[in-house]
């Protein structure tokens, strides 16, 4: 899972570059251009990937966060 | 009037606020700089969230949007959802353990650790006080510039300026850490809910239709006919708008930034924060991008453009024209209260970041541990802050630059730091040499395009086709990794400190 969540956020990475939608003028709604609706999406997909990633690819353990604090506290 | 009246009502508010978390404090200097890591998961956010949006965030993006449309909010936004909390995630967690496990408040006290080098702390502090300036001079100058068009020079934007530093002061110095993180958590409520009114009546001050729906595509429809460039990415090149993503990468070096890290209660207070930030950010973004690219072309009652390129001085005060010409005295004051709030929610934490520095890294350091009480050591910090503000305050009288253009240069600095950060917490054959190259080269590098972009003057200054950030952060990397693996690698007591359970590397000689 862990891989899957770097993966994830490499591919965020990828399709923030949306070069397809440069010169795409068109709007959603009548009055939201394309090319800022889709990074809006991309906004919402991060916040998603970065769920994950605090869920299954968490940088510590709980016993070393515990351990942390209980060091600073002596 | 009504409109000054609430700013002021506004400010005392945040002053009172000072109070109460004074009366709260401990009275120790770790109370006062870290508010003895007592921040849980909301305040959190509210605090990185508040302390990463600025003038940058409201006035800079309304103004650049003006200027090259829609395409800002994908160079700053959607890339800070992505790279700040990569940031947090990577960086900030690891920091947070091991600044608890070893007691430390400043950037500087851990790279002196790790790097085995008392002398790091001489090049880094010119450098980080130095890169903060600017980031201080875009609140300066954004407030003043806000506080200015909203009363319609009756303040000028240099008293606007010194209002808010003074208030902003008076706040940290009651209130230090907890004082600051209270007012964030408030100030980022307030301009999150205000930007939002703020789009919706400005919306239906250009659409004059019966619906929301209406307005929005009337204010739209006034793009379209006059500007439709402005509705692309047509203006940004792509290359540019690929080296834009390093741009956020500031995050994981910015100095008070470390210090908010180090409040947390414990690790997992960073969960929200990582996982809220993006949505945040397109909160406050989309509105402001939508506002700066429909007042490229809306038009008054009068059939004439409601910002005249000809007599606009600045992009800075886009915002603030449109706010006094569509709203009521009421909404003018509390809005501006608003963009004041995004302002001085960066502006404490900075303030107190300095001051921290100056006295853990500097003062204590050099001084000697046990040589100042805790008393002296938040006076000292407070008279340094005082210097800083003098400093910025003086500069933002002449300073011609944009608030963002500012905020990029600034935050190029900070990202040509950030393979330090990354190497000092991920590869344990970082030597001291390849620190002090690397962040020789950053500084060196970031000078030479400084000084080639005619001191920021030249907005559309590149190297390649892309951000000279690009470039810096390419040498920095370089730098580090060369000359890291022909130095001698760490000591194995150091290692054990830094990465417990992990073999120690060979050294290359």
């Amino acid at each position: 899972m862990k891989y899957l969540v770097w993966i994830l956020i490499a591919i965020l990475v990828v399709l923030h570059q949306d070069v397809w939608n440069w010169t795409d003028g068109r709007l959603l709604f009548g009055f939201m251009p394309l090319g800022l609706a889709y990074h809006v999406v991309l906004s919402i997909s991060a916040a998603l990937v970065w769920w994950l990633a605090v869920m299954y690819a968490w940088p510590l353990d709980e016993d070393s966060d515990a351990a942390a604090g209980d060091a600073a506290a002596k | 009037m009504t409109p000054l009246v609430i700013i002021f009502s506004y400010l005392s508010l945040l002053i009172v606020l000072g109070l109460v978390s004074n009366m709260r404090s401990r009275g120790t200097s770790e109370d006062y700089m870290l508010a003895s890591h007592t921040i849980g998961p909301v305040l959190l956010l509210m605090s990185l969230f508040g302390t990463t949006m600025t003038a940058f965030a409201l006035v800079g993006s309304t103004g650049k949007s003006y200027q090259i449309g829609i395409g800002v909010y994908g160079l700053m936004a959607s890339s800070s959802g992505i790279v700040h909390s990569l940031c947090f995630f990577l960086i900030g967690v690891k920091i947070w353990k091991l600044g608890r496990k070893h007691g430390y408040s400043t950037q500087i006290q851990f790279f002196r650790d790790r790097l085995e080098s008392d002398k790091i702390g001489l090049l880094l502090f010119p450098i980080l006080v130095g890169l903060i300036i600017p980031y201080l001079l875009i609140g300066v100058l954004g407030g003043g510039a806000t506080i200015a068009a909203v009363t319609q020079g009756d303040i000028p934007s240099w008293g606007g300026s010194l209002l808010i530093c003074v208030v902003v002061l008076i706040y940290v110095f009651l209130g230090g850490m907890r004082g600051t993180a209270w007012a964030n958590a408030f100030q980022t409520a307030v301009f999150m809910i205000l930007g939002v009114v703020t789009f919706f009546v400005i919306a239906e001050g250009i659409g004059s239709k019966e619906s929301l729906l209406e307005n929005l595509q009337a204010a739209t429809a006034q793009v379209v006919e006059r500007h439709p460039e402005k509705l692309t990415r047509a203006h940004v090149p792509p290359l540019f708008f690929l080296s834009f993503m390093l741009i956020p990468l500031s995050a994981g070096t910015f100095p008070h930034l470390f210090q908010h890290w180090l409040t947390a209660r414990s690790a997992n207070t960073f969960k929200l924060p990582i996982v809220v930030h993006p949505i945040f950010i397109m909160i406050v973004w989309v509105p402001c991008v939508l506002l700066g690219t429909w007042a490229t072309s809306a038009v008054g009652a009068d059939g004439k453009l409601l910002i005249d390129p000809e007599t606009l001085k600045s992009e800075n005060q886009v915002l603030g024209i449109l706010v006094a010409k569509l709203s009521g005295d009421v909404l003018t004051g509390l809005l501006t209260a608003g963009v004041l709030a995004a302002i001085m929610s960066s502006l404490d934490s900075q303030f107190l970041c300095i001051g921290t520095m100056f006295t853990e890294d500097i003062a204590v350091h050099y001084g000697g541990t046990g040589r100042f009480s805790d008393k002296q050591t938040v006076v000292m910090a407070r008279g340094f802050i005082v210097a800083i503000v003098i400093v910025t305050f003086l500069i933002s009288t002449v300073s011609p630059a944009g608030v963002f253009t500012m905020a990029i240069w600034c935050f190029s600095g900070f990202a040509a730091l950030v393979p330090l950060a990354l190497a000092a917490l991920y590869w344990k054959r970082l030597t001291k040499a390849g620190a002090y190259a690397s962040v020789s080269v950053a500084a060196a590098s970031w000078i030479y395009c400084f000084w080639q972009s005619d001191f920021a003057a030249d907005a559309r200054y590149n190297l390649f086709g892309m951000l000279p950030v690009a470039t810096m952060v390419a040498a920095s990397t370089i730098a580090l990794i060369a000359v890291s693996l022909v130095t001698k690698p760490p000591g194995e007591e150091t290692l054990a400190r830094f990465f417990p359970g992990a073999a120690a590397p060979r050294a290359e000689s």
